[in-house]
C-alpha cells in the first residue's frame, strides 16, 4: 500500500483567467460568486529590484504573485522557505522569439533572452525577490505538472519535516507554437504547505493528505470551470482550491499521470 | 540521510558510450572536445558530440519521441545492461514502485528550432508532423524513459539548469523515504541545440578551444551533451564493499543574479556544508572533490572561494568538464557517474586541458591522473538562476553498511 502524506496548508495564492487572487477567487470557488472566465490580470511585482523588474516576463510576475498571496496568509515574513516550481512549459514568448531567431541568419539572440529561456528562470527571480536561499526545486511533468508539484512539496514536508511553497505556473506560447500547444491564458496556483499544524489556531487552514489512487479526477460540473481545468496544467489543482474554499471535510481525486492520479483528503482545521 | 545505493549506473558522452569507453578515456586522460561542427552553427569553439546519434532508431513505438535528446536517451539506457537491471528491478518491486526523475536543461528544443526553418509560406504553422508534448516539452525524456519501460510509478524532470540531474538525487531520495516508492531511475540527459551554443555566446562564455577549467587563462565552456543514469534503492544485505552510495545532498539558491554566481560562493558554500551535514561527515573524510569545473573566469573563482572556506586542508580537486565539455542539465550525473568509477577503481581523475592551474584560487587542483584507494567523494553542481547541489557518495565498506 502506498503511504498517505501528511501536510497543514497555511496559505494560498490563485491568479488565473476570472481568478484575481485567493481572497475573492474562494468566493467564486465556494459558489458564493459566478464564476466568469476573463483575461488574467498579472499584477506589477513590486518586489523585484528595478533591473529585474524590467527584464522579468509573464511566467516570472505570475509566479511572485501567487507566491507573495500565500505567503502574505501564512503571515511569514523572511522565512527562508523551501520551494517548489512546477512549469508545463517556460516562458512562451520568450521561447518563441528565440526558435524564431535561430531559423535565421542573424542568430545573435541577447543574454537576456538567453538566461530568461532557462525553465528556472522565474525560480531565480524569486529567490532574488525574496532573499531567499533555501533549496528549489524546479519541475516540469507536462499536463502533470501541479500533480508532479504537489507530491513533491508533500516529500519536502513529511520527509524533511520543513515548511514547502509550491508554485504551479504556465503561460501561453504564441502562434505557430499555440496551434501545437493551446494553452489560452496565464495561471497560476501557490500553496504554502506546513508539517504541522500551526500553534496559532487561525494560520493552518486545512489539513491535506495525499496518496496515489487509480479513481477518475475530479471533473467540475460548471462548465467554464471545467474547460480551464482541462486547458492549463496548473488549473489541474482547481478542484482540491475549491474543497478549500468551502472550508469542508471531503476528498477529491487530482490528474497526475495517465492513470495514476492523487487522491487528497481535506480536512479544515 | 538514510544512504542509497547505486544499484546500477551508466554513462554516454563524447569520451565514451557506456562505461568501459569512459573508464578507459579517463584512465588514459582522454578528452572527448572537437572544433564545433554542429548542424548549420558557425561559432568558433569547441564541443563534446556524442558520435552517430543521428543513426539510433528510436525502439517500437517510441517513434513520437524521436529527437536528438531521446535518441541519447535511449542510446544511454541501452549501454551496460542498464535497461536490464531496470527490468529486474520492475519484477522485484513492481512496474508502480519505481519513479523516473531525470535532469534536462534543453530537452528536445532542437526539434522545435529546425521545425521553425520549415514553417508553412502562407500559414506561418509549423510542420505537422512535430509534435511539442514528446519532443520539445521538458518533461519528454522522463515520459520517454517512463513508458520505455513501461512504468507506472511517479515521473518527473527537474529542470534547474546546470544543477538539474543532480537535483534529481534529492527528489528520488525524498520519494524514497517517503515510501511512495522503492526504487528510482535517475540521471540526466542534455544535448547540442543551437539555443544553447548561441546562448552562452551571446554572453561571451564560449571558450574558443577546448575547455580549461581552473587555468590562469580560462576563458570560458565547451559546450557537450551526454546521458548517465543510476538505479537508486534502499541499501541491500548482500551488496559487497565496491558498491556506490549516495550519502549526502545539500541544496541551495544564490539569491543574488541569474547568470552570474555569487561572487563569494555563498550559495555553494551552503550547498556543501548541508551536503557534509545530511551525510554527517567533516571536510577532512572527504578524498576528492569533483568541481563543478566549467572554466569560465568567474564560475571557477566563486567555487574555489567557496570550496576553500569548507575545506581547510588541501584536498585533491579537479573538474570533468575539460574532458566532456559542460553537458549542463546531464552534467551532475555525468559527474555523479565518473565519482563512482572513480571510488571503485581508486584513482582520481586529473582534470584535462589545463596547462597552469590559476595560483589565485588556491585549490588543490590535480592535472594528472592519481592512483589511490577513495573512500568518500564529493560532486558539486552549480546553475544558472543560483540554483546549487553538491552530493557525497562512498563505497559500501567505509559506512559498515556491506555484508
Amino acid at each position: 500500500m502506498t503511504p498517505k502524506l501528511t501536510a497543514y496548508i497555511e496559505g494560498v495564492g490563485l491568479i488565473g483567467p476570472g481568478f484575481n487572487g485567493w481572497a475573492s477567487g474562494r468566493q467564486i470557488l465556494a459558489g458564493q460568486q459566478p464564476y466568469q472566465s476573463a483575461k488574467t490580470v498579472i499584477p506589477t511585482p513590486e518586489l523585484l529590484p528595478a533591473a529585474e523588474r524590467r527584464r522579468a516576463s509573464d511566467i516570472v510576475k505570475l509566479t511572485l504573485a501567487t507566491s507573495l498571496e500565500a505567503i502574505a496568509e501564512a503571515s511569514l515574513q523572511g522565512e527562508n522557505l523551501p520551494s517548489v516550481f512546477s512549469f508545463s512549459n517556460g516562458d512562451g514568448l520568450n521561447c518563441h522569439t528565440i526558435c524564431e531567431m535561430l531559423a535565421t541568419d542573424d542568430r545573435e539572440i541577447s543574454p537576456t533572452r538567453f538566461h530568461n529561456s532557462v525553465h528556472n528562470a522565474a525560480a531565480g527571480y524569486w529567490s532574488i525577490a525574496t532573499k531567499t536561499m533555501a533549496t528549489s526545486s524546479v519541475l516540469c511533468a507536462f499536463d502533470a505538472s501541479f500533480g508532479a508539484g504537489l507530491l513533491d512539496a508533500l516529500t519536502q514536508v513529511t520527509v524533511d519535516g520543513t515548511r514547502c511553497i509550491l508554485m504551479a505556473s504556465d503561460t501561453p506560447y504564441p502562434e505557430p507554437m499555440f496551434s501545437k500547444r493551446p494553452i489560452p491564458d496565464n495561471c497560476g496556483i501557490a500553496l504554502l504547505l506546513a508539517p504541522q499544524k500551526s500553534e496559532q489556531s487561525e494560520k493552518s487552514i486545512t489539513q491535506i493528505q495525499v496518496s496515489f489512487t487509480h479513481e477518475e479526477a475530479f471533473k467540475f460540473s460548471d462548465t467554464a470551470l471545467e474547460t480551464l481545468r482541462l486547458a492549463i496544467p496548473a488549473a489541474r489543482g482547481l478542484p482540491l482550491l475549491q474543497l478549500i474554499a468551502k472550508a469542508q471535510a471531503g476528498s477529491v481525486v487530482l490528474d497526475y499521470l495517465d492513470d495514476l492520479r492523487l487522491l487528497v483528503e481535506v480536512k479544515p482545521c | 540521510m538514510k544512504p542509497l545505493l547505486l544499484s546500477h549506473f551508466t554513462v554516454t558522452s563524447c569520451i565514451g558510450i557506456g562505461l568501459q569507453q569512459t573508464l578507459d578515456a579517463l584512465l588514459h586522460a582522454r578528452q572527448g572536445l572537437k572544433p564545433c561542427d554542429f548542424e548549420t552553427v558557425d561559432l568558433p569553439t569547441f564541443i563534446g558530440e556524442v558520435d552517430d546519434l543521428d543513426d539510433v532508431q528510436m525502439r517500437d513505438g517510441m517513434a513520437e519521441y524521436d529527437c536528438r535528446n531521446n535518441r541519447l536517451a535511449q542510446l544511454g539506457l541501452e549501454q551496460d545492461g542498464f535497461n536490464n537491471a531496470v527490468n529486474a528491478a520492475v519484477a522485484k518491486y513492481g512496474h508502480d514502485r519505481i519513479g523516473v526523475f531525470l535532469g534536462t536543461s534543453t530537452s528536445g528544443i532542437l526539434e522545435t528550432e529546425l521545425a521553425f526553418r520549415h514553417r508553412d509560406k502562407l500559414t506561418g504553422a509549423l510542420p505537422e508532423d512535430f509534435i511539442y508534448s514528446k519532443t520539445q516539452n521538458t518533461y519528454s525524456v522522463a515520459d520517454f524513459t517512463r513508458h520505455y519501460f513501461k512504468l507506472a510509478g511517479p515521473a518527473v524532470v527537474v529542470s534547474s539548469a546546470c544543477s538539474s540531474s543532480a537535483k534529481v538525487f534529492s527528489v528520488a531520495r525524498r520519494m524514497i523515504e517517503a515510501g511512495l516508492i522503492d526504487a528510482a531511475i535517475v540521471g540526466g540527459v542534455d544535448t547540442l541545440c543551437l539555443t544553447t551554443l548561441y546562448g552562452f555566446n551571446s554572453l561571451g562564455l564560449l571558450s574558443t578551444q577546448a575547455c580549461r577549467p581552473y587555468d590562469v587563462a580560462r576563458d570560458g565552456i565547451s559546450i557537450g551533451e551526454a546521458a548517465a543514469f543510476a538505479l537508486l534503492e534502499r541499501p541491500s544485505a548482500t551488496m559487497d564493499d565496491s558498491a556506490v552510495l549516495l550519502l549526502g545532498i545539500g541544496e541551495s539558491s544564490d539569491a543574488y543574479h541569474m547568470s552570474s554566481p555569487h561572487p563569494e560562493g555563498l550559495g555553494a558554500k551552503i550547498a556543501m556544508q548541508q551536503a557534509l551535514q545530511s551525510a554527517s561527515l567533516a571536510p577532512t573524510d572527504i578524498d576528492y572533490i569533483n568541481l563543478h569545473g566549467t572554466a569560465t573566469p568567474s564560475n571557477d573563482a566563486a567555487e574555489a572561494k567557496a570550496v576553500s572556506a569548507i575545506f581547510t586542508q588541501p584536498i585533491p580537486c579537479s573538474s570533468s568538464k575539460g574532458a566532456t565539455g559542460h553537458t549542463l542539465g546531464a552534467a551532475g550525473a555525468v559527474e555523479a557517474v565518473i565519482c563512482a568509477l572513480a571510488l571503485q577503481h581508486s584513482f582520481i581523475p586529473g582534470g584535462l586541458n589545463t596547462k597552469k592551474v590559476d595560483a589565485e584560487l588556491k585549490l588543490d587542483y590535480q592535472l594528472q591522473n592519481t592512483n589511490q584507494p577513495l573512500k568518500l567523494v564529493m560532486s558539486n553542481s552549480f546553475g544558472f538562476g543560483g540554483t546549487n547541489c553538491s552530493l557525497i557518495f562512498g563505497l559500501a565498506e567505509t559506512t559498515g553498511d556491506a555484508k
